[in-house]
């Protein structure tokens, strides 16, 4: 049967296209791979190619004609034993012309009410249930370090294919000394010892995750977790969608996040805002030890990547801890620390303790103030947020990233979309300042959120002075 | 490429050909020839619109693909860049689920979610399918990694352009897959162009010798015949079996189309792509050996081209016919759900 050879969209903005020369002239043989023609599209001048082998019947498109349409029958080609062209051309069996839209037509913007709503654009979804608070009657006190250190620990010798990765995590028994312990009981194999190279390793953990394998991968910090974020955001997040749900990837990333002390710029910043926009992880943030331990316990366990995002000075301090190897935190969970009915004021991390103490400030003049530990930050739990708002009517969010795009921003537009109608004051962020960060003691303190200006933001919320 | 051109019969007589039955032979020639047919009816759907966006065709390369999945196991792994398509026919994916996520149906690989650069088959051991240029390397090497931390005897064939190999990322990778001897085979296939900038304006020293520092072996290998191809992989991937750690192919060899669909490809003259088809052609000069060697008759072989078209015609008609993605797949795959 003659086969039509059709004008070809040769890039993905090309609709239509000038015929600038035929290469080929009726009656000439062609083979697969022989060129045609010259066409000039929008960009430049291409071949085009046959894929059917035959010989040329009719040329149905002179050359030099302009504005050639996509999908415009421009030849005819007769296979073996055909001499005419009179019988009705029908394209290639294998190439039907079904819904040859060019692709740029597809891309228009449709009105909002046809698309289908996602998880996140509903009404808060519930935070997964939880029986954590039953295993505190018998606790024993664990700096955030040595919490984490059980976690890993407990981890790794309940599932082998856990294993432990970094710079210093190994000989020198962590930069933080938060691997303490780990290379002598499970050995060179399974706590290792990297070169300086995290975009290397980052991507080696990710790959090794495809294979099922559970890396908890460590930055020195999260600073230099910028030069792995490809992999983290590219390869980590995206490969269980992009494969259609084949190829998960159970990975941890964890290592102190945020500002140190005196470290200035390059070494002190929150990437929680960062990590929190990328679907395809979950982002954890906690504050108490307890949490740290049943969080990093949730992570490692969890099918799909996890930023685990710890607080160098959180690491020396102290917290109840539940004894039981079975304590375990749920992923996606807030924590109220303090209950109150004036204002609610949430925060993550080391903010958290930041929080609180502006909450023992606000109760000296009266103010009741409710602090939310968020914990998670993706997916964050919404639910415990909206209640508590719907009780205070005020909100301050408090965070050591900068101000723009950060997650006070975000909470901000969830209480417009989620809890307009409760708000009596407007939410209030208090953020580290839209700065690098110094490195003078005393300009340091000012950046960075303090007691006070959380303080001052909550009393500004209840209109007070 | 000098060498392939000055003796495109050499082949027929080394040692490659002794080693390879008739039967090898005649599959080389329908996986190259399938790859080869697959990728220009792909060619084709994009010029209709029925696949969009960025679509790097494999035409020219089939030799280097061919060759280094000849030498290995099924618990071997695959993964590669966005030039991917025939690595997934290689690895013995469906050609119909390939072709129906290039048209982004529900039948393709991934759902119709992923596209040409993005597809991965967990049965198949292959890996993707990675858009970022050079990223695919540690990620492999993290497959070779898992094989050797789970002491399976497996290994993972790393493939990387000459553009990808000026990147970072590959450099840490060769420094811990020697370190920690992986068993990994970095092939380089080297089509003398990244995107549009030639070999010689992007890379100083020869690519094989890239990892002669990290003391990893580095050959160069003619990537236009799958004898040649396979050869070197039987032999290197007996070497990183044996626990000697990794090793780098470097396969000359030439892409016949442009970077992606929407390139002219100016970088370069008519003559020398021309040159290229008309001498080194893998599937030509394989097409010679099997016929100069009688392996196979002219009918044999048109046989098999007819088979081969088939199946390439069938591919594309279910890429047609599947349907789009339910809109409900939008939210679907985002994590997993504990």
């Amino acid at each position: 049967m003659p086969i039509e050879v059709l004008m070809p969209a040769l890039s993905p903005t090309m609709t239509e296209g000038k015929l600038a020369k035929w290469v080929k002239k009726e009656g000439d043989e062609v083979k697969s791979g022989d060129v045609l023609a010259e066409i000039e599209t929008d960009k430049a001048t291409m071949e085009v190619e046959a894929v059917d082998e035959g010989r040329i019947g009719k040329i149905l498109v002179a050359e030099g004609t302009e504005n050639v349409a996509v999908n415009t029958p421009i030849a005819v080609i007769l296979e073996d034993g055909e001499d005419s062209v009179e019988s009705k051309p029908a394209v290639e069996e294998s190439t039907p012309k079904v819904a040859a839209q060019p692709v740029v037509q597809d891309s228009g913007a449709r009105p909002d009410s046809t698309l289908p709503t996602g998880p996140t654009k509903g009404p808060a979804a519930a935070p997964p249930a939880s029986d954590e608070d039953k295993f505190f009657d018998k606790t024993v006190k664990k700096t955030v370090r040595e919490a984490l250190r059980d976690a890993m620990a407990e981890e790794m010798r309940r599932d082998p294919t856990v294993f432990l990765m970094g710079e210093e995590v190994a000989q020198y028994q962590g930069a933080y000394k938060v691997s303490q312990g780990l290379l002598q009981e499970f050995g060179a194999d399974r706590v290792i010892d990297t070169p300086i190279t995290e975009i290397g390793f980052a991507g080696l953990g990710v790959g090794a995750a495809f294979r099922g394998l559970r890396p908890i991968v460590e930055f020195m910090t999260f600073n230099f977790a910028m030069q792995a974020i490809d992999h983290i955001v590219n390869s980590a997040a995206k490969t269980l969608y992009m494969s259609g749900g084949q190829m998960g990837c159970p990975i941890v990333f964890r290592g102190p996040n945020g500002a140190a002390a005196r470290v200035a710029a390059q070494h002190s910043q929150d990437f929680t805002p960062w990590y929190a926009s990328v679907p395809g992880l979950k982002v954890v943030a906690p504050y108490s030890a307890s949490d740290f331990k049943g969080l990093m316990k949730s992570a490692i366990r969890d099918p799909n990547p996890v930023i685990f995002l710890e607080n160098e000075i959180l690491y020396g301090q102290s917290f109840e801890v539940p004894e039981s190897e079975d304590f375990i935190v749920p992923i996606g969970r807030a924590k109220i620390r303090r209950a109150g009915t004036d204002v609610t004021i949430t925060a993550h991390s080391l903010m958290v303790s930041y929080a609180l103490a502006a909450a023992e400030l606000l109760e000296k003049d009266g103010i009741s103030a409710e602090v939310i530990d968020l914990r998670t930050i993706r997916p964050l739990d919404t639910e415990t947020i909206v209640n508590s708002v719907k009780k205070t009517n005020r909100l301050v969010t408090v965070e050591e990233a900068w101000p723009t795009c950060g997650i006070g921003a975000e909470l901000s537009a969830l209480m417009m979309e989620q809890a307009f109608d409760y708000l009596d004051a407007p939410v209030i962020r208090v953020t580290g300042l839209d700065v690098p960060m110094p490195y003078a003691a005393n300009l340091e303190k000012l950046v960075l959120p303090s007691p006070d200006r959380i303080a001052e933001a909550a009393k500004k919320a209840c209109y007070r002075k | 490429m000098a060498a392939s051109r000055r003796r495109p019969k050499a082949q027929t007589d080394s040692a490659s050909k002794q080693a390879a039955s008739a039967e090898d032979l005649i599959k080389y020639y329908r996986e190259m020839l399938l790859i080869r047919r697959f990728e220009e009816k792909a060619g084709q759907l994009y010029g209709m619109g029925l696949i969009g966006g960025f679509c790097h065709l494999y035409i020219g390369q089939e030799a280097v693909v061919v060759g280094i999945q000849a030498a290995l196991k099924d618990n071997d792994d695959v993964i590669t860049s966005y030039r991917d398509h025939g690595h997934m026919l290689a690895c013995g994916m469906d050609p119909k689920g390939v072709m129906a996520e290039l048209t982004g149906r529900r039948g393709g690989y991934s759902k119709g979610k992923g596209g040409s650069m993005h597809m991965f088959s967990r049965e198949k051991n292959f890996y993707g399918g990675h858009g970022i240029v050079g990223a695919q390397v540690p990620l492999g090497t993290g497959l070779a990694f898992s094989h050797k931390y789970n002491k399976d005897d497996g290994l993972s064939a790393v493939y990387c352009g000459d553009g990808a190999i000026n990147q970072g990322q590959v450099y840490e990778s060769f420094n811990m897959a020697a370190l920690w001897k992986l068993p990994v085979l970095y092939v380089i296939e080297n089509n003398k162009y990244a995107m549009g900038t030639s070999q010689e304006r992007a890379s100083a020293g020869e690519l094989h010798q890239r990892g002669a520092a990290y003391g990893i072996p580095g050959h160069q290998v003619n990537g236009m015949d799958v004898l040649e191809v396979r050869e070197a992989a039987d032999k290197w991937v007996e070497y990183i079996r044996a626990g000697n750690g990794p090793v780098i192919l470097e396969m000359k060899t030439y892409r016949y189309r442009g970077h992606s669909m929407s390139d002219p490809a100016k970088y370069r003259t008519k003559e020398e792509v021309e040159k290229m088809r008309s001498e080194s052609d893998p599937i030509d000069n394989l097409k010679r050996v099997l016929l100069e060697g009688a392996y196979v008759t002219e009918d044999q072989l048109k046989e098999i081209d007819r088979e081969v078209k088939a199946v390439v015609t069938e591919a594309a008609e279910f890429a047609q016919q599947s349907p789009e993605p339910d809109p409900a797949e939008l939210w679907t795959d985002v994590l997993v759900e504990a």
